[in-house]
Order: C-alpha cells, then structure tokens, then sequence
C-alpha cells in the first residue's frame, strides 16, 4: 500500500514532533544555558513530549492500521505504547530539572538526550522490519549509555554507563546474529513475511529456534528479563535517579513492546517453543528480582532489583498470551506496564528528595521516621509501594489481577501459584520502606523537602495510580481496543 | 425511605473513609477537635446500623432476602460490579462493627497520646474497609475491601504497638499472612470467573462454580478456605494472632478480635459455603477437626499464659474454633441430606457458629478494653505481679467477672447461646468431635476462672508486689484506682449487651436464623 506524502507525515507526526523538540532543546539551550538552568530546555522538551503524545492519542482515535515506508506499523498497539513512553519520559524531565541544575553543565543536551530516546522508543516499538528494529534498540541504548553516565566524575554514574554500555554492545550483536539467522531462513526482514515463511517451512525449525533465543537474549536485556539483566541493578543504581526512573519504565517498555510485536508476529509459529522459555524466564525473573531485593539495605537498590521481578510479573502476559478478549494476557502486560511506569517513576523520583537531604545516600536509616518528618512525601512513597506490591485499589492491583487471570485463563496454575507466592515475597520488602518510614524512630533531625516541580509529578503520578485502580474500565478499554489489532492483523 | 434504602449501605461503607480525608484535612495540632470530630463522625454509621437492623427486622426478616442491594457496574467488560447488599447474617455484623468502632475511638481519645491525628484517620479507614467485606455481594469488590481493611491494621499494630511486644515484628508478620492467603484466593476468584462467566456471588452461587471439573473445583475451595482460615485463624494457621493481638494497641485488639476475624468466618459462610456447597460437604469434617483442635489447643495454651493479653488472645483462638466447629458441621451435614434431623442441626450448627460471630465480638472486645484499662494502670499485664485487686477496684472487678463469665459460657450471658447452639448442632451431625470440643468448655473455665479472676482480684492485696501505678491519665498513684468514667461508658454498654442478650437471644437469634434458612435452602437443603 502506498501513502501519500500528506498521510505519510500524519501517521508520523509523533516521531516528526520529537525529532523538531529535540532539536529545539539544543538550540533554547545555547541561547539560554547561563539564564535559568535549563528550566526553558525542559519546559520546551515536556511541551514537545505531550504535544508528541497527544497526537498519538488523536491517531490512535481514528484507529489506523498503516504500515508507512514498508518498515513502520502506525497501530494502535505501537501508539499505545508511544503515549505511555511520552508520558513517562515528560514526567522524568519535570522531576529532576530541579536535581540536575546544580549537576552537570550540559542541561540541554540531557533533555534533548532524553527527547531522542523517547523517539527511539517510538520507532523501535512500531517498527516492523527487522533492520529497523536494531536501529531503534540501538538508537535507545546509545542515548541511554550516554545518559547513564551523564554525571561525569561521578565514579557510581561512571560505572553505570560502561557497564550497560557493554552488556548493550555485547546483547546488541547477539541480536544482531540472530536477526541475520532469521534473514537467512526465511530471506526476508518483513516480520510478518518471516511469520509466513516459518509458517510454510516447518524443516527450518530448529535454526527458527536458535534465531529465537538470540532475539530473546538481545530484546530480553532492554527489559531487564533474567538472565540477561546483570548490567541492571548497578546500572539502575548508579546512573542519575531520573535515568534510572526512566530506564526501568519508558526504555523498559518499548522492550516489552518490541518482544510482544516479534512474539506474535514473527513467531507464532512457534509458540509453543517460546511459551515454555519465557515461562521460565519469567519465574527466574520474578525470584531473582524479589529474593535479592529482599537483602538491600539501600532503597535505590532495592528498587533495582524490585524492577527487575515486576519484569517478571510483566512478561507473565505474554507467556499466557491467547485470543480470549478479556484476559488475553497482552492487555494484561499492557495496563500492568502502564500503571507501573507512573508508580515506578514516581518512586524513583521521590529518592531525589531523600537524596538531596543525605547528600546522595538512599539507605534504609534514611527514611527512618519520616511519616513524622515529612508526613506528604512519606504518604507519597507508602502509596507507590503499595501499588507497587499490588495492593487495591491502585493502578498495579489492576495489573497483577489482569497479568494473573490470563494464566489463570490458560491453566497455569502453577506459574499462577509461584507469581503468586512472588507477591507475597515483594510485599515484604516493600513494607520495609514503610517500616522504616512509620515505625522507626528518626535518627535524623528535619525533613525532606521537594522541589515544586518534582512534588507536582509525585502528586500527578499518585492520582494516575489512584485513577488507573478506580475507573480501570476507561484504561482498560483503551488497552483491549489496542491489543485487538495486533491480534486481528498477526496473531 | 427508598432513598434511604438503596444509599445506606454505599453510606456506611464509605462514611468513615469520607471522615478519614476529613481529618486527614485538619491541622495535626487539633487533637482535640480530631478526636471530637472522629467519635462524632462514626455515630454516624452507628446510627444507620441501628436502623438497619431495626429496618431489616420490620421489613425484610420474614422474607429471608438480600436486601438494600445497589448494582452498578465498576469494570463492565469482565462483569466486575459495585453490588451490595445485606441480609440476617451482615446486618448483626455492620451493628458489632459500628459499634466496637465507635467504642474504640472514644477509649482512644483518653488514651492515644502520640500521632493522634493518624490514629484516627486509620482507625476510620479501617471502619470503611470491615464494612465493605460483609456488605459485598461482588468477588472482586469483597476482595478490595479485604485489602483494604488489611493496611491500616498494619499501621496500628506498627506504630501504636507497645515497644516491648515487637509490634513491627508483628505488624508485618499479621500483613503477610494475610497478603499469603489472600492472594491465592485472588486466584481462586478468577477461576470463579472462568468457570461461570461472572464475579457476582449470588450469581456464581446460582450457577455453580467448576461443576464439571472437580479438581479445580477443590483446589479453588482450598484456596478460599485458606485465605479464610487464615483470617478467622484457625489452628494451624494461627500463629500470628497472638503476636499482633499482644503488641496491638488496646483500641486495635479490640476491633482485630471483635471485627477482623469474624471476616474470614463470615467469608466462610457467605462465599465458600455458597459457591463449593459440594467441596463443603466432602472436607466439612477437615473443617470441623480443625475447629476442635483449635478449641482444645487454645484452651490449653490460655491456661499456660502468664501474660493477661497473651492469654485473652489464646482464648480467641479457643472460642474462633467453635465457629469452625460449627460450620465444619453444617458443611457435613450436607453430605448426609437423606438422615433424619440432619437439617435441624445444620440449622442449630449454623445459627451457633454466627451467634458466636457476634458473642464473640463484644465479649473478647470487652476482655481487651479491660487489659487496657489495667494495663495503662500497671503498665504491665504480668499476671503474676497481681492479686487481691477485688477489694481496691471493685468495679472493674465486677465488670471483668461479668466479661469473663460470659466468655465462659455461663447460662444467662451471651456466651452460653452461642455454645449451646453450636455444639446442640454439632452433636447432631459429628458427635465425636462435638465430645471432644467439649473439653475446652471445661478448660475455658479454668483458665478463665483460675488465671484471670483469682490471679488478679482474689487473695489479699500486696502494695509491695507491684509499685509502679499510675491512674489512667498517666499521673503518679499509689495503688490502682478504679475504672474512670470514660471507661465505663466503654465498657458498660458491651456489659449490658452481654445481659441482654444472654436472657433475651432470640431478636439476634431472628436474624441468624432467617440467614441460616436462606443460605442452607439456596443449597437444595
């Protein structure tokens, strides 16, 4: 199908929209630098981010269906994705203008980073040709690593990005090899003419296979997914707080995103194989993640390894993936990751308040007492990690009840059970915090204070969590209307 | 009055949580005023239960239905709907709950002294979540406010416990175990969905859940009951309970032994017995042994306290078992539909095991305001430091006696009818057991009457044994001073409550029994 010109700019007015903002942000940004901080950077960046997704939302309203250029698919899946990144990626930039003034010199230059990753992840999840789906993941980590490391001189950020930085080299060939695999077997990088071809050539199987976990290994790091998660939870720790809350949110989405688009377009035929490796995937993920974080004795770190088992809980969708329009698992995945990108980015956020008072410690002692201190901000975290822990009726309960009754709906029980038992462990730890933020006494004298930007985003973040767990109808007619098409078109 | 009707239940639940925000609003400073707010606030439900009940008992009791019901959709595209309702076995219930709520905030205002503004504001979260699990007629919404009742208990545990009872120790012990039932039940939830297409408990009940597959159908049941039993707690799930009743604050003991665990017995009664009728009948003797077992083994324990707290939360283990026991019957009672007399006792099993419910409330609620009352006195609970206390505070020497003979069992106060009813009923249909359970009776009275009355009132009282008394506002006092005012006004409307209904049973007994016809027929009985 061809477009013309005019459809073609519509349909990717998103990326347009950023690809201008970010550009803008640099050139604000040298007109600017000395006056304020990089507040007018930002505040052009997050116009740019909510301008990019509003238009996604006017998309997704007249419902297309397009593939543009032979590479992208503009569906609703993709642009569900794209508002939820946008967002997510706005809300970052809000909540650390305050953190990174007194930081680094180079302001405009994060935002802008920040913009370009945003419109990575809006290529890389529409994306539908194999060769564009490496460029975007490696467009995302490049932006990423550079971001990672952001604070220089800062030893811990140092680490950070060079760890990611190779770990992402290392997963970014394997993919690589393994795209080239699929080329070679079924001579095409159309995801949906792979699917046929592997449709047709049962005889390819086993190389099928092999293509599939070299997909999985170099998808499977972006979401952190064990084992491919080492670089994680020292990258998560150690890059600056707003790009650990955006790694472990927006970046981490677009690679559910993508290894949902290639699942079910690429390899339905082989389902039964990848059911029963991301299954166990999955378990590895969620007690990995919840068991180490149960030991942390810092509140960062603890976070770290807590994102990685919501990983687990996250890909419980796609593993209990089927056609049943109420729990088909995708919209699972999809409403569980759209709650968890305000909770987690409003709990990451909120330790730049604690770290401003401590002077960059997150240790536990650090929250002692501070429901008395700073009794706001100390409601603030309990709600984050409440939904976090999925307790109703916040935004993560609707996304555990949807992630569980899809594998109940394909008689897991026993995944059932053991993400189950998983809950049960993620809650202590997460109580944890509040413990220490209710119970204990302070050994520490005032109280935390928030800039007024990042306040506004931990309140915002709040009432979405609040919103998504009380009229989870509106979402989740969103989100099943977005999965119907990609279940209509390749699954 | 049909306005009435169809809000009063959507008002009661969510009234408390309105006047959470409201206090959440005020300056914490005002304690004063918070405290005076809260009380006042939570008249409010306590009136509209009294109504309730009143209205119930005129307009609906005859009839046996589900009354007051509201439904309206919450998720519409998987069924999911806001839908109350109540009948003869919620109505007593919202009454007890309104009522220890109240109570609990007016003794609080005398005796919480630190963070009073979250005190409060909990304490009516709380309200809002109890209310909404014996009103919910949706699993998922029953499951909501089952969370929801859960947090602020953790909170009170934690930060009103008494440091030396390890209260963050078992705050969080109390939420897991919890969260570890309720979870799976969560689970079980869901299948209820799969297997009949919605989450309505009346409808999933009218169709049957997992005919067809007997062994989802099992697990599902176990699943439930589990969660349930956790909350009721029945023995071997008990563990918690001692540790979060001691180091819970007196007001906090007092709903989490008065309200909080009548959840999972009436969880048991309206979702379990209702959906699993033919699992029930096949374990209802798994449930039955336990409830015995935890009769006896509570008993025994009790008498080996030495902690008053420990001891009365011990009891409730004991006296939660006649609640399993009796339900355990009813549920093998409907495996044997063709024997003779086996409905009437099911009937007796099944209004002892709620008459329990409710005894249970205002008389282990009782008990806990009266270790508040002698704890913030003595500033101990040691049984071993009292004696001959009968002559120095004789009105609280009488108002424990009555508590405790009534938690005993004794004909004339509450508790005798519960008992009574129950094991009449469980003798009917598991007579083995019933024998058996009869022991704790025995081993009830000594722990009550050896361990309690003669360890704190009788003998001859001895200023030296024990030096360190205040009154209860905290000043310096040389010797314990009687119960004060404010707490009378506590304690003796659950007195009265006790004489009452220990001559008068049957208007309550009305109630139970219309549930207990309604319910049991709803299973071919």
């Amino acid at each position: 199908m061809t477009l013309n010109v005019s459809a073609i700019i519509r349909l990717l007015s998103p990326e347009l929209i950023l690809l201008i903002t970010a550009f803008v942000v640099i050139g604000v940004d040298l007109a600017r630098r000395r006056q304020d901080d990089g507040q007018t950077a930002a505040a052009v960046a997050v116009v740019g981010l909510l301008l990019a997704a509003f238009a996604s939302v006017f998309l997704y309203l007249s419902q297309p269906g397009e593939i543009v250029l032979y590479t992208m698919a503009i569906d609703v899946y993709g642009l569900f994705f794209k508002t939820a990144a946008f967002i997510g990626v706005a809300l970052v930039i809000i909540g650390s203008v305050h953190f990174m003034a007194g930081r680094s010199k180079y302001l405009g230059e994060f935002y802008a980073l920040l913009v370009f990753a945003a419109l990575a992840i809006s290529v890389a999840v529409s994306a539908t040709n194999l060769i564009l789906i490496y460029i975007g993941i490696e467009f995302l980590s490049i932006t990423s690593y550079i971001l990672a490391g952001f604070l220089r001189g800062d030893k811990r950020s140092e680490e950070a990005a060079i760890k990611y930085f190779l770990y992402g080299a290392s997963a970014g060939a394997i993919l690589l090899f393994g795209l080239s695999l699929l080329y070679g077997i079924t001579g095409s990088t159309d995801l949906a003419h792979i699917g046929d071809a592997l449709l047709r050539s049962g005889g390819a199987h086993w190389l099928g296979l092999v293509a599939l976990m070299m997909v999985l290994a170099g998808i499977g790091y972006k979401a952190s997914l064990v084992p491919f998660h080492q670089w994680a939870p020292d990258t998560y720790d150690g890059a600056p707080t707003p790009v650990s809350a955006f790694l472990s949110t927006a970046s981490k989405a677009a690679g559910f995103a993508i290894l949902g688009r290639m699942m079910l377009t690429a390899f339905p035929q082989l389902q039964a194989d990848w059911t029963v490796i991301l299954g166990a995937v999955a378990v590895l993920t969620m007690f990995l993640g919840n068991l180490t974080a149960l030991k942390q004795k810092s509140v960062k770190r603890m976070l770290a390894y807590s994102s990685i088992g919501q990983a687990g809980y996250i890909l419980l969708g796609l593993v209990a993936v089927n056609a049943s329009p109420d729990f088909g698992g995708l919209n699972g995945l999809m409403i569980y990751l759209f709650g968890y990108i305000f909770t987690n980015v409003g709990a990451f956020l909120l330790l730049l308040a604690i770290e401003k008072k401590s002077g960059g410690s997150t240790d536990m002692e650090q929250f002692d007492g501070l429901a008395t201190r700073s009794p706001g901000i100390a409601l603030l975290m309990a709600f984050f990690l409440l939904s976090l822990a999925g307790v109703p009726p916040t935004a993560g309960f609707i996304g555990k009840f949807y992630v569980f009754a899809a594998v109940i709906n394909q008689q897991m029980l026993v995944l059932g059970a053991l993400a189950a038992l998983n809950t049960v462990i993620a809650a202590f730890y997460y109580l944890n915090v509040i413990r220490h933020m209710y119970f204990s006494e302070s050994k520490v004298e005032g109280g935390v204070t928030a800039s007024r930007g990042l306040m506004a985003v931990l309140t915002i973040n709040a009432a979405m969590i609040l919103l998504i767990g009380v009229f989870a109808q509106f979402f989740i007619t969103w989100v099943n209307s977005s999965v119907a098409m990609l279940v209509a078109n390749g699954f | 009055m049909d306005l009435l009707r169809s809000s009063v239940l959507t008002l009661i639940v969510f009234l408390p949580a309105v006047g959470s925000v409201i206090v959440a609003l005020m300056p914490k400073e005002k304690e004063d005023l918070i405290k005076k707010f809260s009380i006042w606030w939570s008249l409010i439900p306590l009136l509209l239960t009294t109504w309730l009940a009143i209205d119930y008992a005129m307009y609906y009791l005859k009839g046996n239905q589900m009354a007051y019901q509201v439904k309206f959709a919450w998720i519409p595209s998987i069924g999911v709907n806001y839908h109350v309702g109540a009948d003869g076995l919620s109505v007593p219930l919202l009454f007890l709950t309104a009522l220890l709520t109240t109570l609990g905030l007016y003794y609080s205002a005398r005796v919480i002294r630190k963070r009073v503004k979250e005190f409060f504001l909990l304490f009516l979260l709380l309200a809002t979540g109890m209310f909404g699990v014996f009103v919910s007629l949706d699993l998922i919404l029953f499951y909501v406010f089952w969370e929801i009742g859960l947090v602020p208990m953790y909170f009170l545990i934690g930060i009103w416990g008494n440091p030396k009872d390890r209260p963050q120790y078992a705050a969080i012990k109390f939420f897991l175990y919890t969260l570890a039932g309720s979870i799976f039940m969560l689970l079980a939830m869901i299948g209820v969905y799969l297997s009949t297409g919605t989450f309505d408990i009346l409808d999933a009940a009218a169709k049957g859940v997992w005919l067809n597959a007997p062994m989802f159908a099992t697990l599902s049941f176990w699943a439930f009951f589990i969660a349930f039993a956790i909350k009721v707690p029945s023995f071997p799930f008990h563990t918690w309970l001692p540790d979060a009743h001691t180091a819970a604050p007196t007001a906090g003991s007092v709903i989490l032994a008065g309200v909080l665990l009548k959840l999972g017995a009436y969880g048991i009664l309206r979702v379990l017995l209702s959906l699993f009728p033919g699992q029930f009948a096949q374990f209802g003797w798994i449930v039955a042994l336990l409830g015995v077992i935890g009769i006896v083994y509570g008993a025994f324990v009790s008498l080996a306290q030495t902690d008053l707290k420990r001891l009365i939360a011990y009891s409730s283990v004991s006296h939660m078992g006649y609640i399993m026991l009796g339900i355990g019957a009813v549920g093998v009672a409907l495996g044997m539909k063709n024997v003779e007399g086996a409905a009437e006792s099911a009937a007796m099993a099944f209004n002892g095991a709620s008459l329990q419910m409710f005894m249970h409330g205002i008389i282990t609620g009782a008990l806990f305001f009266l270790v508040g009352v002698i704890y913030e006195r003595a500033h101990t609970r040691d049984l071993k430091v009292f004696g001959g206390l009968s002559a120095v505070v004789p009105v609280y020497y009488a108002t424990m006696m009555f508590a405790g003979f009534a938690s005993l069992g004794l004909p004339g106060l509450a508790g005798f009818w519960a008992e009574f009813f129950t094991f009449r009923g469980a003798f009917g249909i598991v007579p083995w057991l019933a024998v058996i359970g009869v022991i704790g009776i025995v081993i009830t009275a000594a722990y009550i009457l050896y361990r309690i009355i003669q360890s704190l009132f009788l003998g001859e009282f001895d200023p030296k044994r024990w030096t360190h008394w205040t009154t209860v506002f905290g000043e310096h006092a040389d010797g314990p001073t009687d119960m004060a005012l404010f707490e009378k006004v506590t304690l003796w409307p659950l007195v009265i409550l006790m004489i009452i209904l220990g001559l008068w049973p049957t208007p309550l007994l009305a109630f139970f029994n219309e549930a207990s016809v309604n319910i049991l027929s709803n299973l071919h009985f």
